[in-house]
C-alpha cells in the first residue's frame, strides 16, 4: 500500500508559479506534471533552485518537492563523476505499471591474489566494453574488487589501482581491516562496500559513516536483514544496499529468488520503508558449483537472466565470456526499456548485404521492433535489397496504415529524400503485405510501381524467388 | 465501505488528541471513505487507510501535509510519504542533488551497541482468478495411445511464486520437428543431421535423447509457397508421429492463413481421439473452421495473435463464444519475440496476460505457450561474427545460440509461459532445469555461500 500523494497540483503549490518557461515547459503545471512522472527533474526549474540558495522558504519547497516525489525504492549513487551510477530509485513492481528506471548495474569482478597484469586485463575489458544495440552501444558499468589475499595492504594496493579506471566500484572483504585500508585509499572515489553481515556489521557500520560510503547488507535472514538495514539507517547511514544472499542452485535458489521478491513487494505493496533499498544478487555465486566452466558461465547467465527481472538492481559477475554478457545486457536492456514510449529508429534509408542497382526496394515503419525484424529477416536470408524507413512515430505497419502514419504522400517524400531512384536502375517498390491497401495510392502519388511482398518479412525470401525480378 | 462524514472527522481527530487544526478552511460537504467500521488503533490498515483519505481530502481542500504528519506522528506511524517529520532527508551526493543541505552528524556519533529487532512482514498476493488447466493426450483409459498426459496451467499465482500459492504444474518443453527440412542455424541442425528426412525418427530423437516432454510436428510442406504437399499426405505425417512416440504431440501447419485450417481439419480427424493440440488459429482464417475440427475430435486448439492483448482477448473471445471451444481445450500464443528483438513486447504483452486471468478476466485465464525457436532469429544467436565493427568481439556462436534460447525462454516463464516450443538439446536441459529449480523440485546444495568472495578463480 502506498501513501504517497501523487497529483500534480501538490507539487505544482510549491513552484514559483510564474510560467516563465525556464525549465523548457510552458507552464509550471506542466513542469510539475513532467517532475511527477520522473521526465524532469525539479532542479530545471532555476528560479526556484536560486531562490532556495537565499530564501530559507524557497528551499523547503525545494526540499519538500524532493520529498514528495522521493522514489519508493531508495536510490544510492556509486562512484563519482560522469562514471557514476545510480541504483534504486524503482516505483512498481511490474514495468508496464509504470517502468523500471534504473539499469541493473554490473560488476565485474578482479581479486588481489591476481598478477597485475591480468587485473589490468580485465579492468581494460570492462571499459572497452561495446555492445551495438537499437543504435546506440550498450557498456558495462562496473569492477568489483575482491579481497582473496586477506593483506590490507595488498588490497588497498590493488583498490587504488582499479580506481583509476574510473569505473564505480565495490570492494568486497568481510574483513574490516582490508577494507578500512583500501577506503583509506579509495573512498572519495564513493565505492559500494560489500559486506556487512551478523558478524561485522559494528565495524562496518563506522566504517560507512567514518567514510561516507554506501554499504551492503548482506544476509539470508529477513529479520536480520531488515533490523540491520534499520538500525544502520537509524545510526544514519541512508545508503544501503540490500544483500539477501545468493544461492546458486536448488531448493537454495528458489529460496533466493523468494527473498528478493518478498524484500521488494514488502517495500512497494506494504510501504515497508525499512528494506525499501537497493537489492544485490551474486550470479558469481555459479562457480561454487562442480562442472566445466561452461556449465558454470551458463548458470550465471541463468541466475542474472533471472533477476534482471526481478528486483536485481546490482550484480556481481564473473563471467567476461560474449555468450555470458551479450545476453544480460541485451536482457537488461529490453526490461529496462520505457515501455510507455515505443522504440524508434531513424527513418531513411538503409542498404542491406552490399546492394546493387538491379536489387529490390523494400519499405518498412521505423517501429524498432518492425525495423528490426524486417531487418535481421533479409541479412539472414542472405537478401541483398534497399530498405526505405519510413517515419511512422514508432507505431507498426499495420496500426500506422490504419491511422493515417503510413500514407502514399509520405511514401513519396521518403523516395525523394532518400534519393533511391539515383540509386537504384528501377522503379519498383516492394510494400508490406499489411499495407497492400496503399498500392494503387503510391503508385498514382509516386509514379514508382508498387508490388505487395508478404505480410511476415520471414516469408520475402520465398516471395523474391517467385517475384524477383518482376515480370515486365 | 462507510462513509465518513466532516462530523466524524473531527471526531476522530478528536480521539487522536489532535486538539486544534491551524490555517484549515474547510468548505463544502466533505466525506472520506473508509473501509471498515471502526477504527481500531490495533489494526494498522484502516488507519493507514484513513491517512491515506485525508491526504487525498487536503489535496483536494489544497491545504499541506503538515496535519497529516501531525497526526501519523502521534499514531507513531511512518507514512512512506517522506515528509520531514525531525530533520530534511539527506539526498545521495548526486551533483545535482548538491543543494540539500547535507546534515552532518553530531561529531561524537554514539553507534549502537545492538540490533534492532524487528521482524519482517511478506506481503501476500491472493488473487481471485485461476488458470484453467488444460490436458494435453489422452492415454489407453481416456480413449487414445498416449503413455502419458501432459497437464498446463492451473496456476493462482504469478509463475513460481509458490509462496502465495502452489503451483500444480510446471511449465513443459515441445521440440519442434519439420516435415520437411527446414532452414536451421548451424548449431541446431548438427543435432537433427541424421533424422531431417524422418519426422517420425526425428520425433523420436527429441524425446529419448533430449528429453521433450511433447513433439510438434510443423507441417510446412503444406505451404503453397514451398511443395504445396495436399492436406491429406500431410495427415499421414501426423499418424507417422503418433506411431514413432507416446507422448502428446502437437501439430502445427505452415503459417499459410488459407491452406492451415484445411490442413489442421484433416490431421485432426487422422488424430481423433489422441487430444493433440492444433496449432494455431488466427483473427485473420479461418478460425471457426479449425476450432471446429478440434471440437469434433476433441483436441485443445493454439489460439495465436502477435502481440496484443486485446487481439488475444478477441480471438479467445470468437473462439470460446461463437465457436463454443470448451474453456478447457484453448491454450494462447501470445507471440514470442526474441531476446533483443521485441522480448520486451513480448514479455509485458505475456505478463499483462497473466496478471489479467489472475484478476479474473475470464477471456484470458489459459495456459500460454512459447514459440521460443524464435529466439534462433536474433542474429546474435547464429551468426559467426558480429558485422557491426566496433563490436567487442561475439565469441563462439556455439555457446551464444542456445544460451540465447535459454534467456529468452526464462524471461518468458517468469511471465507465465507453460509451454515452450524449443529446439535446441542444450537449452532444454538448462531450461527444464531451471523449471524444476523454481518450482522447488531440484536437489542441489551449495554449502559455504560465502565461498566466492574469497575464491581465487
Ligand atoms: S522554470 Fe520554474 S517557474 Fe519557470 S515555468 Fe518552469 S516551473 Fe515555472
Amino acid at each position: 500500500m502506498t501513501l504517497k500523494v501523487k497529483s500534480p497540483l501538490e507539487i505544482y503549490n510549491l513552484l514559483p508559479k510564474t510560467n516563465c518557461k525556464e525549465c523548457g515547459y510552458d507552464t509550471c503545471m506542466s513542469f510539475a506534471a513532467h517532475i511527477l512522472d520522473r521526465t524532469a527533474k525539479v532542479f530545471d526549474c532555476k528560479p526556484l533552485v536560486r531562490d532556495a540558495e537565499k530564501d530559507p522558504k524557497a528551499k523547503e519547497a525545494l526540499q519538500k518537492i524532493l520529498d514528495l516525489t522521493a522514489p519508493e525504492i531508495a536510490e544510492v549513487v556509486i562512484g563519482v563523476g560522469s562514471s557514476a551510477i545510480k541504483i534504486g530509485g524503482e516505483e512498481v513492481l511490474h514495468r508496464h505499471e509504470q517502468t523500471f528506471y534504473n539499469p541493473t548495474a554490473f560488476f565485474f569482478d578482479v581479486w588481489d591474489t591476481m598478477d597485475d597484469k591480468k587485473i589490468e586485463e580485465r579492468c581494460d575489458w570492462v571499459v572497452s566494453y561495446k555492445k551495438f544495440y537499437v543504435g546506440k552501444f550498450l557498456t558495462l558499468e562496473g569492477i568489483a574488487v575482491r579481497c582473496t589475499s586477506n593483506d590490507p595492504k595488498r588490497f588497498a594496493e590493488v583498490a587504488k589501482k582499479v580506481s583509476e579506471y574510473g569505473k564505480p566500484m565495490i570492494l568486497i572483504s568481510l574483513d574490516p581491516k582490508c577494507m578500512e585500508a583500501a577506503l583509506k585509499e579509495v573512498s572519495e572515489k564513493r565505492p559500494l562496500i560489500y559486506a556487512a553481515t551478523e558478524k561485522n556489521w559494528k565495524e562496518f557500520l563506522k566504517l560507512a559513516l567514518d567514510y561516507k560510503v554506501p554499504v551492503t547488507i548482506r544476509c539470508k535472514n529477513l529479520d536480520l536483514l531488515k533490523s540491520m538495514a534499520a538500525t544502520f539507517r537509524q545510526a544514519g547511514v541512508k545508503d544501503i544496499v540490500l544483500d539477501p544472499v545468493t544461492e546458486p542452485v536448488g531448493q537454495g535458489l528458489k529460496a533466493t529468488f523468494e527473498r528478493v521478491i518478498q524484500i521488494r513487494r514488502a517495500a512497494i505493496e506494504n510501504g515497508d520503508k525499512d528494506v525499501a533499498y537497493p537489492i544485490i544478487v551474486t550470479p558469481i555465486s555459479a562457480w561454487l558449483l562442480d562442472g566445466d566452466n561452461v556449465t558454470k558461465s551458463y548458470w550465471e547467465t541463468v541466475i542474472g537472466g533471472i533477476f534482471i527481472v526481478k528486483y536485481a538492481d546490482a550484480m556481481i559477475l564473473h563471467s567476461t565470456e560474449q555468450h555470458v554478457v551479450m545476453p544480460l545486457i541485451t536482457l537488461r536492456f529490453n526490461i529496462y526499456t520505457d515501455p510507455r514510449t515505443p522504440v524508434q529508429v531513424q527513418p531513411g534509408l538503409r542498404a542491406i548485404g552490399n546492394p546493387s542497382p538491379e536489387d529490390p526496394v523494400f519499405i518498412t515503419t521505423n517501429f524498432a521492433l518492425t525495423y528490426y525484424t524486417v531487418e535481421s529477416d533479409l541479412t539472414s536470408a542472405n537478401i541483398k535489397g534497399w530498405l526505405l524507413v519510413l517515419n511512422t512515430d514508432g507505431i507498426c505497419v499495420e496500426a500506422s496504415v490504419a491511422g493515417g502514419r503510413f500514407t502514399a504522400s509520405k511514401v513519396k517524400s521518403l523516395l525523394e529524400e532518400t534519393k533511391i531512384a539515383e540509386k537504384v536502375n528501377h522503379k519498383y517498390l516492394i510494400i508490406p503485405g499489411l499495407a497492400a491497401r496503399l498500392q494503387g495510392q503510391i503508385e498514382d502519388e509516386t509514379g514508382w510501381k508498387v508490388l505487395v511482398g508478404p505480410i511476415d518479412s520471414g516469408r520475402i525470401k520465398g516471395w523474391l524467388e517467385k517475384n524477383w525480378p518482376p515480370k515486365k | 465501505m462507510k462513509k465518513f462524514t466532516l462530523e466524524e472527522f473531527f471526531e476522530v481527530l478528536k480521539k487522536y488528541n489532535v486538539e486544534e487544526i491551524q490555517g484549515v478552511k474547510i468548505e463544502g460537504d466533505l466525506e472520506i471513505e473508509l473501509e471498515g467500521s471502526a477504527i481500531d488503533l490495533s489494526n494498522l490498515l484502516p488507519v493507514m487507510n484513513l491517512i491515506n483519505e485525508l491526504a487525498n481530502f487536503f489535496y483536494h481542500a489544497k491545504m499541506t501535509l503538515t496535519y497529516l504528519q501531525r497526526i501519523s506522528s502521534m499514531l507513531g506511524i511512518q507514512i512512506p510519504i517522506q515528509l520531514p517529520l525531525v530533520q530534511p532527508e539527506i539526498k545521495p551526493a548526486v551533483p545535482e542533488i548538491k543543494l540539500v543541505p547535507e546534515v552532518k552528524l553530531p561529531p561524537e556519533i554514539k553507534l549502537p551497541e545492538k540490533l534492532l529487532d524487528l521482524k519482517f512482514k511478506p506481503y501476500r498476493a491472493e488473487w481471485p482468478g485461476k488458470i484453467e488447466e488444460v490436458k494435453l493426450g489422452a492415454t489407453k483409459s481416456e480413449g487414445g495411445t498416449r503413455e502419458y498426459i501432459v497437464t498446463l496451467g492451473g496456476e493462482r499465482a504469478l509463475a513460481f511464486y509458490t509462496f502465495d500459492s502452489s503451483q500444480p504444474n510446471l511449465p513443459v518443453v515441445a521440440i519442434d520437428v519439420f516435415d520437411k527440412p527446414p532452414a536451421l542455424a548451424k548449431s541446431v541442425k548438427v543435432h537433427y543431421e541424421d533424422v531431417l528426412n524422418d519426422p517420425a525418427e526425428w520425433a523420436k530423437k527429441c524425446v529419448k535423447k533430449f528429453g521433450a516432454d511433447l513433439v510438434t510436428i510443423h507441417l510446412i510442406s503444406t505451404d503453397p509457397l514451398l511443395e504445396n504437399r495436399p492436406a491429406k499426405e500431410a495427415a499421414k505425417t501426423v499418424e507417422d508421429v503418433l506411431q514413432a512416440v507416446k507422448c502428446p504431440i502437437i501439430v502445427g501447419g505452415s503459417g499459410n492463413k488459407d491452406k492451415d485450417p484445411e490442413v489442421l481439419e484433416k490431421a485432426a480427424e487422422v488424430s481423433e481421439g489422441e487430444r493433440v493440440m492444433l496449432a494455431s488459429a488466427t483473427l485473420d482464417m479461418d478460425w471457426e473452421r479449425i476450432a471446429n475440427a478440434a471440437k469434433k475430435h476433441g483436441h485443445v486448439i493454439l489460439s495465436w495473435t502477435q502481440l496484443d492483448i486485446n487481439n488475444q482477448k478477441t480471438l479467445n473471445r470468437y473462439l470460446l463464444r461463437r465457436a463454443k471451444v470448451p474453456r478447457n481445450s484453448l491454450v494462447m500464443d501470445p507471440t514470442t519475440a526474441a531476446l533483443g528483438y521485441g522480448l520486451d513486447y513480448a514479455f509485458t504483452n505475456m505478463e499483462r496476460i497473466r496478471m489479467s486471468g489472475l484478476k479474473g478476466d475470464e477471456d484470458l485465464n489459459f495456459p500460454i505457450s512459447s514459440g521460443t525457436t524464435n529466439a534462433w532469429g536474433a542474429r546474435e544467436a547464429w551468426m559467426t561474427e558480429s558485422p557491426i565493427k566496433d563490436d567487442t568481439p561475439w565469441g563462439p556462436r556455439e555457446l551464444r545460440g542456445p544460451i540465447w534460447e535459454i534467456v529468452t525462454g526464462l524471461t518468458l516463464a517468469l511471465a507465465g509461459v507453460d509451454m515452450f516450443m524449443m529446439m535446441h538439446p542444450v537449452a532444454v536441459a538448462t531450461l527444464k532445469e531451471i523449471f524444476n529449480t523454481l518450482g522447488g523440485k531440484s536437489k542441489f546444495e551449495v554449502k559455504d555461500l560465502d565461498a566466492w568472495i574469497n575464491m581465487e578463480v
